[in-house]
């Protein structure tokens, strides 16, 4: 494990935070690989961030944002089925679908909510009603990474 | 001799075939590309799942999940798959042939298996035999994404978890090079191999919140992404195995014309020969 070491003060008064590399993959491809300065997300058990020299760990993460912060501009991803995995100076997401609000169709998230509300609401019982509950989650995420990107 | 106007006809028609097979290699050609570099991208996913999956498994800890546990075998699964065309040479005709063979030797009656079936021609040829099918899917793209097959994958993976079948069989074309694909016999659950990759990871992990809810999760991701990983090297040699069919059936054509052509040429001088006889005998008669 490594000891926390405070941010290097340079001597123009700059100062230099200390990066993890991210990276989010898919089955389809990765998504995005970039240096940043914290990763936080939902997992199953919470809230969760990371910062740079974490102890290895793996979690689940839920159907939710994943916000990457650096000086100046942060960026979120709407994840379903994924994984953190942490390591001292490296931080890859693993998910089943991961994209980025720029990425997102948004007619095709609305549409999936309305149809996965109706579902939800018509009591029949041949409706699968944890899948439509997944899917309504996903749609809702993506709705809300879009908007609020 | 067949008459001209025949052997003309048939040169016109061979022509007309080639230009079409021709079309479809090119068309094959690119959708092989494609589907190449759809398989290359899926592989940073496929090697880190797998490192975690092997390394958690090994690292400490006892993990008896089901997944990676052996039991008594009732019933087998078989994921078969194929193309929804066809065209594409031995592609279909040499999976479908390993699992029916495997099949006819391993099992005495239907219920001791139960087939899942990824693309159309698979699924007529076992419907045709009134052979268990539990799931299928066709109409697949030909380059397929993960939510595509997503519901399947996870179906497969639910059997087992619900003990409908105690083992997994995936049966698929492994893509080998642009003119050899390989029949490949994959077992899939149980995950039973992890321990020979386990040493190639080496971290051990912390575990938010423990390692046997992490493996609830994970486990059924990672076979999901050994099915989808099939599939796309399934895609690929699809794409192979079509693009080498109609080359040869392009090469084919070639032969056909250029035979027809000889005897189209041949019979022509025949023809203009007996007409040269006629005239000249013609004139000697006249004299």
């Amino acid at each position: 494990m490594k000891a926390w070491t405070a941010p290097v003060r340079l001597a123009q008064g700059g100062v230099i935070m200390k990066t993890l590399t991210v990276s989010v993959v898919t089955p389809d491809g990765p998504v995005l690989e970039d240096a940043f300065e914290m990763v936080s997300c939902k997992a199953e058990s919470g809230e969760l961030g990371v910062l740079p020299g974490h102890i290895p760990m793996v979690a689940p993460l839920t159907i939710s944002a994943v916000r990457l912060k650096r000086k100046g501009n942060s960026e979120r991803i709407a994840v379903s089925g994924g994984f953190l995995e942490v390591r001292p100076e490296k931080v890859t997401i693993l998910a089943q679908s991961a994209e980025k609000p720029s990425e997102i169709d948004i007619e095709r998230a609305r549409k999936a909510k309305e149809r996965a509300e109706r579902r939800l609401q018509a009591k029949q019982e041949d409706v699968d009603f944890k899948r439509a509950e997944m899917a309504l989650k996903r749609a809702i995420n993506r709705l809300d990474v879009y908007e609020n990107k | 001799m067949a008459s001209l106007r025949d052997i003309k006809g048939r040169i016109d028609s061979t022509k007309k075939t080639k230009q079409i097979t021709k079309a479809m290699e090119m068309v094959s050609a690119s959708k092989l590309n494609r589907a190449e570099q759809n398989a290359r991208s899926f592989v940073p996913y496929s090697e880190k799942i797998q490192e975690v999956v092997a390394s958690i498994s090994a690292g400490g800890g006892n993990p008896d999940h089901p997944m990676l546990k052996s039991r008594d075998v009732k019933r087998t699964g078989y994921l078969v798959i194929t193309s929804d065309r066809g065209l594409a040479g031995a592609y279909n005709s040499s999976v479908l042939r390993s699992v029916y063979q495997t099949i006819k030797q391993r099992h005495n009656s239907t219920d001791e298996y139960t087939l899942i079936t990824i693309g159309r021609i698979g699924r007529d040829f076992f419907r045709k035999r009134n052979m268990p099918i539990n799931n299928e899917i066709i109409g697949l793209a030909d380059q397929p994404n993960f939510a595509d097959i997503k519901d399947i994958a996870a179906d497969s993976v639910q059997l087992y978890t619900d003990e409908v079948i105690d083992e997994l069989y995936i049966y698929y074309n492994h893509y080998v090079s642009a003119i050899t694909q390989e029949v490949t016999e994959k077992k899939l659950l149980p995950l039973t191999n992890l321990e020979e990759e386990a040493s190639k990871g080496s971290s051990s992990y912390e575990y938010e919140p423990s390692q046997e809810e992490i493996l609830e999760v994970l486990l059924p991701q990672y076979a999901e992404s050994l099915i989808y990983g099939a599939l796309l090297d399934g895609k690929a040699s699809e794409h192979a195995a079509r693009m080498t069919a109609m080359k040869s059936a392009t090469d084919n054509a070639d032969d056909l014309i250029g035979d027809l052509s000889l005897k189209y040429n041949r019979a022509r001088q025949a023809a203009i020969t007996q007409e040269i006889t006629e005239i000249v005998g013609g004139a000697a008669a006249l004299e």
